[in-house]
């Protein structure tokens, strides 16, 4: 099976405290730890697990600038046969419509029998999977947790929905399906496998090379604007405990006792 | 301004909450513009919900075809793109089925999206002001869409208030002809229920609930102990779970756990609002997380910024000592 999985660079949340930058409108930026999207790194596990069952092999794609080739040789370390960076300063500023917009003119550049998204990006909208689809008219599926492949060019998946139940669905190919953290355990990556991969050349492709007309993408075609950030509102808000640690353990004790806490 | 519609989940006959909150947010949108509810389904449960829906809603645009019985994202966008006129606004649940169908039916539709709409303030033009909250609710986003050629909205659950003041009867409208019978390229099997795990934590009155700043397996061990002290169970958020540190069965959340404990101690939670989806029934929350400005301090009723790896053996032992004189007496029986 051919297989693309889209994967982003974003802002690590369980590395960061996101903050507003002093000068308000945007997050602080200059410390932010990148790395790859995490439920897209099980997406590109799940990839390679199917190709090893069925053969085949395993594109990893972005659209992005320079810094975010890293992601992609981190996903090649993982075993991903191929990388490709699409990126284009007419694509700066796209809303979800246009990334997904710019990954469909590549998609129609190979031959692909299944593409994997993450179900949604730290700072991004749980979107361009199922825009992607609908733009490449395909079946879609989102918050897939297991995948497994049907001899009739059929994949029976499980979708996540409340509760921790599962609904389980056959989907035909060629589809997209955006994976849920969870659906299995991504393999480990250590430094000898990113330098492995640090001299393998990772082809780049602009506008000119999908085949792209200059409206699909782009600022000027964006729906969707992020404004600025702000701090949100305060909410009833949680009374802070001080003290050193023993003073507070005693002020918890009393707490938990008041509100029925020991058992 | 565009006709605004609602999509309202149901199950068993019965309405979803998010059906009012959603009438709630299109009333915030444009208060001039009575918004359409419009059901999918078949059979008796849906005209139930329709009937329901009368007391919330001026018209009720009811879509019944047999495939339509189990809401296959695919078939409803079908059903959907057969009735709702070109350049409307669409609301839907922030919900895993609305994760499903919103994006594509906004293309279809040639429409704007926003998902996780927290709140609306305003219009400026075509451009609607939205607020979505971003970074698992570290900061807050104005997120401004153009509606020109109509919009999908995706409502944050919980997130718009309910209002009481009820429209006129609502009408039920049949629009089903103009749907027909859908097919679709994928198709729904079946449901598998959440497996039970050792514990039930819906049932238990204290949790000693930690997520991903427990850091590494070994460290639940530090939890396990803190709350056999107290006397509770430890619950857990989503990464602890995908880490496969613990059972799903300890998932607290949308896609875990509805829990309704007297106490909920969130130990290195940061308080997304899938993981506020699980605790219900107002427990006492008390929040322990090195971040001074994580979103859990803003739902908990006390907090302490501290590590919780230091945090949670001192209040072992603090409670430890105050139990080892009933734990004497007892034994003393024995
Ligand atoms: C469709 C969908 C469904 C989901 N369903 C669920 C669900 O059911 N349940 C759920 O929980 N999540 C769910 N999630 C995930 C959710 O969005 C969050 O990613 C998740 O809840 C974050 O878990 P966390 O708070 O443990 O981790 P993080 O957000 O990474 O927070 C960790 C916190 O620990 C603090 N911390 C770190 N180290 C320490 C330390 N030593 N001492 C004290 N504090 C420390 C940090 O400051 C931080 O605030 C779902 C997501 C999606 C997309
Ligand atoms: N710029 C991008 N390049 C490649 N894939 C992307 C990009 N943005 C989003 N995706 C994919 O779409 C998923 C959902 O992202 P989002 O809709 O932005 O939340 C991500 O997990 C990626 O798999």
């Amino acid at each position: 099976m051919e297989i693309l999985v889209c994967v982003k660079r974003a802002p690590d949340t369980s590395e960061n405290e996101i903050q507003l930058a002093a000068a308000g409108g945007d997050i602080e930026r200059d410390d932010l730890v990148y790395s790859v999207n995490e439920p897209d790194n099980y997406a590109v596990e799940e990839a390679l697990q199917i190709v090893a069952r069925t053969g085949g092999s395993v594109t990893v794609a972005t659209v992005g600038g320079e810094e975010d080739e890293e992601v992609l040789r981190r996903e090649m370390a993982m075993g991903a046969n191929r990388g490709v960076l699409i990126s284009d300063d007419g694509f700066t500023g796209s809303d979800g419509r246009g990334t997904a917009a710019i990954l469909k003119s590549f998609v129609e550049t190979g031959r692909y029998d299944l593409i994997l998204t993450g179900v949604q990006a730290e700072d991004g909208c749980a979107q361009v999977g199922g825009m992607l689809a609908a733009m490449l008219d395909y079946p879609f599926a989102s918050l897939v947790t297991s995948i497994e492949v049907l001899q009739n060019g059929k994949l029976k998946i499980a979708r996540e929905i409340e509760g921790g139940s599962k609904e389980i669905n056959h989907i035909d190919l060629p589809c997209v399906l955006s994976i849920q953290t969870g659906i299995n355990e991504p393999r480990y990556v250590g430094m000898r496998g990113i330098r492995q991969i640090a001299s393998v050349p990772i082809p780049t492709l602009g506008a000119s090379d999908l085949g792209m007309d200059g409206g699909a993408a782009g600022r000027a075609a964006a729906k969707v604007r992020r404004v600025d950030y702000f701090t949100p509102p305060e909410g009833k808000g949680a009374k802070i405990l001080t003290g050193s640690r023993e003073e507070i353990v005693d002020q918890v004790m009393e707490l938990l006792k008041a509100e029925g806490g020991l058992n | 301004m565009s006709r605004i519609f609602a999509y309202i989940l149901h199950k068993g006959g019965v309405a979803d909450d998010s059906a009012a909150e959603l009438a709630a947010a299109a009333r915030k949108i444009d208060r001039a513009q009575p918004c359409t509810a419009v059901v999918t389904g078949w059979g008796a449960d849906l005209d139930k919900v329709c009937e329901s829906l009368r007391g919330a809603y001026p018209e009720i645009w009811k879509i019944a075809a047999g495939p339509l019985a189990y809401p296959n994202a695919e078939l409803v966008r079908q059903a959907l793109l057969a009735v709702i006129p070109a350049g409307s606004v669409v609301l839907v649940p922030h919900s895993h089925f609305g994760v499903d169908l919103s994006p594509g039916l906004s293309i279809k539709m040639n429409a704007a999206y926003v998902p996780d709409v927290v709140d609306v303030e305003g219009a400026e033009g075509s451009w609607l002001k939205t607020v979505r909250q971003e970074f698992g609710g570290q900061v807050s986003a104005h997120v401004h869409c153009d509606i020109s050629a109509g919009a999908v909205l995706n409502i944050r659950p919980g997130a718009f208030r309910a209002e009481g003041d009820a429209p006129a009867e609502g009408r039920v409208v049949d629009k089903s002809a103009q749907v027909g019978a859908p097919t679709a390229r994928r198709q729904y099997v079946e449901t598998i229920a959440a497996e039970a795990g050792d514990v039930d934590i819906t049932r238990e009155q204290a949790l000693v609930s930690i997520g991903r700043g427990i850091g590494e397996e070994e460290n639940i061990a530090i939890a396990e102990d803190l709350a056999e002290a107290l006397g509770a169970v430890v619950s857990c958020s989503r990464p602890v779970v995908d880490a496969k540190w613990m059972d799903k069965s300890r998932q607290v959340g949308s896609s875990g756990c509805t829990v309704r404990p007297k106490v909920y101690m969130a130990c290195g939670i940061s308080g997304s609002f899938q993981h506020l989806a699980g605790i219900k029934g107002n427990p006492f929350i008390v929040a322990v997380n090195k971040n001074p400005k994580a979103p859990i301090f803003r739902v908990a009723n006390v907090g302490i910024v501290d590590d919780i790896l230091e945090f949670m053996p001192a209040l072992a032992k603090r409670v430890r000592k105050e139990s080892v004189p009933a734990k004497t007496k007892g034994a003393a029986h024995d």
